[in-house]
């Protein structure tokens, strides 16, 4: 790992003078994916920025049928939170199914979805939940916040303090591992809502998390498994690589699919 | 620099370290204590593992840094006069061939034992399989190790 400058400040506006004055600052929450990049020199930031050390970052409360969790709030607390289980369990099973035990006792939330890597967990969770992300400056909603692989609305500067979950009528997450990495080669999480069905898909698309307009409208009609095999999953837009082509990726959203609808129940 | 005091198996350790330096490399060079391993420094393999403040965590992908004022237990820090329950069951099992990926399997055996008992669920052999899936052993296969686990839990 090249050299870089750690800070730890103890309020956003600290962090946010401290990303200022920094040739290049990137922002540490839980370290299991920037340290590793950082490792292989894919990512050479000149400061690092803890955000651990401010007070509330990893708080989980409820209020009303919404749970706000904090941004540095660890997969395993999430996992493990009776008030993210009282919203939404789904979440959750999700949160507990992240990485491996050591991974999800440092790996956060918050982290996770600012990275928004393509193969990533909750960036589905959140947009199929339509999610509200908080930052220091505003609050994004899911469906505006993921604009790309490994790219969000973020500015430079701007902080995910807490992400807001309001609790859907039912939902559920499936994932196909890929065998060696552990990673999801394709996940789908469902949710039914008072505005209908909501899909979203991680792992498949060439610009990362994406909602499948068809499944949406074919299980907003008839919530269940069955209406998933009269929905045409185009491989237009998938990922080919060695692990799976853009057709099996295409195959398998409608087998995760199926298998979350049956298991949201 | 950035100046960092924690506590590691029960002392005070203190240090001047580089904002990039790792726990793991805090503990290995700075401490001298070489009982936590480092296998693959990708986090997958797991050798490194130590807990943190109870918590079994990637030593390798964690800066020494962010950790001022941690308690940090390494593999070192079990044996309290004589063999914690794990080594034992990992010596009476024969839980271990060339034992490079042992200390990380330690630790985190420890901490699934301490997760399960705290959450009152049953550690079966499927469970231990499948929190062990961060820790990676290229010598002897797992069944060794799971029975070790195994048995430290019925005497932790």
């Amino acid at each position: 790992m090249y050299a870089v400058n750690y800070h730890k400040p103890a309020s956003i506006e600290d962090a946010v003078a401290a990303i200022g004055g920094a040739d290049e600052a990137k922002i540490l929450a839980g370290g299991q994916t920037l340290l590793p990049t950082m490792k292989q020199h894919l990512a050479a930031p000149s400061d690092v920025i803890d955000i651990r050390g401010i007070g509330g970052m990893t708080d989980i409360a409820v209020r009303g049928d919404t749970v706000t969790i904090g941004a540095a709030a660890t997969h395993a607390a999430v996992a493990g939170s009776n008030e993210v289980g009282s919203v939404c369990p789904a979440l959750a099973a999700l949160a507990a199914g992240i990485g491996d035990p050591a991974v999800r006792h440092m790996g956060t939330i918050g982290g996770s979805i600012a990275n928004n890597d393509p193969a990533a967990d909750y960036p589905a969770g959140l947009l199929a939940l339509g999610a509200t992300i908080v930052t220091n400056n505003r609050e994004i909603a899911a469906d505006e916040f993921f604009t790309g692989m490994f790219t969000t609305a973020l500015e430079d500067g701007e902080i995910i303090t807490a992400i807001n979950v309001s609790a859907p009528g039912k939902a559920a997450y499936a994932k196909f591992r890929n065998p060696a990495s552990r990673y999801a080669m394709v996940g789908v999480f469902v949710a039914k809502t008072g505005d209908g069905a909501r899909v979203a898909v991680t792992g498949a698309g060439e610009d990362g998390v994406f909602r499948h307009d068809g499944l949406e409208q074919a299980l907003g009609t008839n919530w269940s498994p069955d209406a998933v095999d009269a929905v045409a999953v185009s491989a237009d837009g998938l990922m080919s690589d060695i692990h799976a082509s853009a057709d099996y990726r295409a195959h398998l959203i409608k087998v995760m699919a199926k298998r979350a609808v049956a298991a949201a129940g | 620099m950035t100046s960092v005091t924690m506590t590691v198996n029960g002392k005070a350790a203190s240090g001047d370290v580089p904002g990039e330096t790792l726990l793991s490399d805090f503990l290995r060079e700075h401490l001298r204590l070489t009982g936590t391993h480092v296998g693959c420094d990708t986090s997958q393999c797991g050798a490194c593992v130590v807990h943190v403040d109870g918590k079994a965590v990637k030593s390798c992908t964690v800066l020494a840094a962010s950790l001022d004022g941690a308690e940090v237990t390494t593999v070192e820090g079990l044996a309290n006069g004589e063999l914690h329950p794990m080594q034992v069951a990992f010596n009476e099992n024969h839980g271990l061939q060339c034992g490079f990926c042992t200390p990380g399997m330690i630790m985190s055996g420890i901490d699934m034992i301490n997760r399960y008992k705290a959450e009152g669920k049953e550690l079966t052999d499927d469970a231990i399989r499948h929190e062990l899936e961060g820790n990676i052993c290229r010598c002897t296969g797992y069944h060794n190790i799971v029975r070790s686990i195994k048995d430290a839990a019925a005497s932790m």
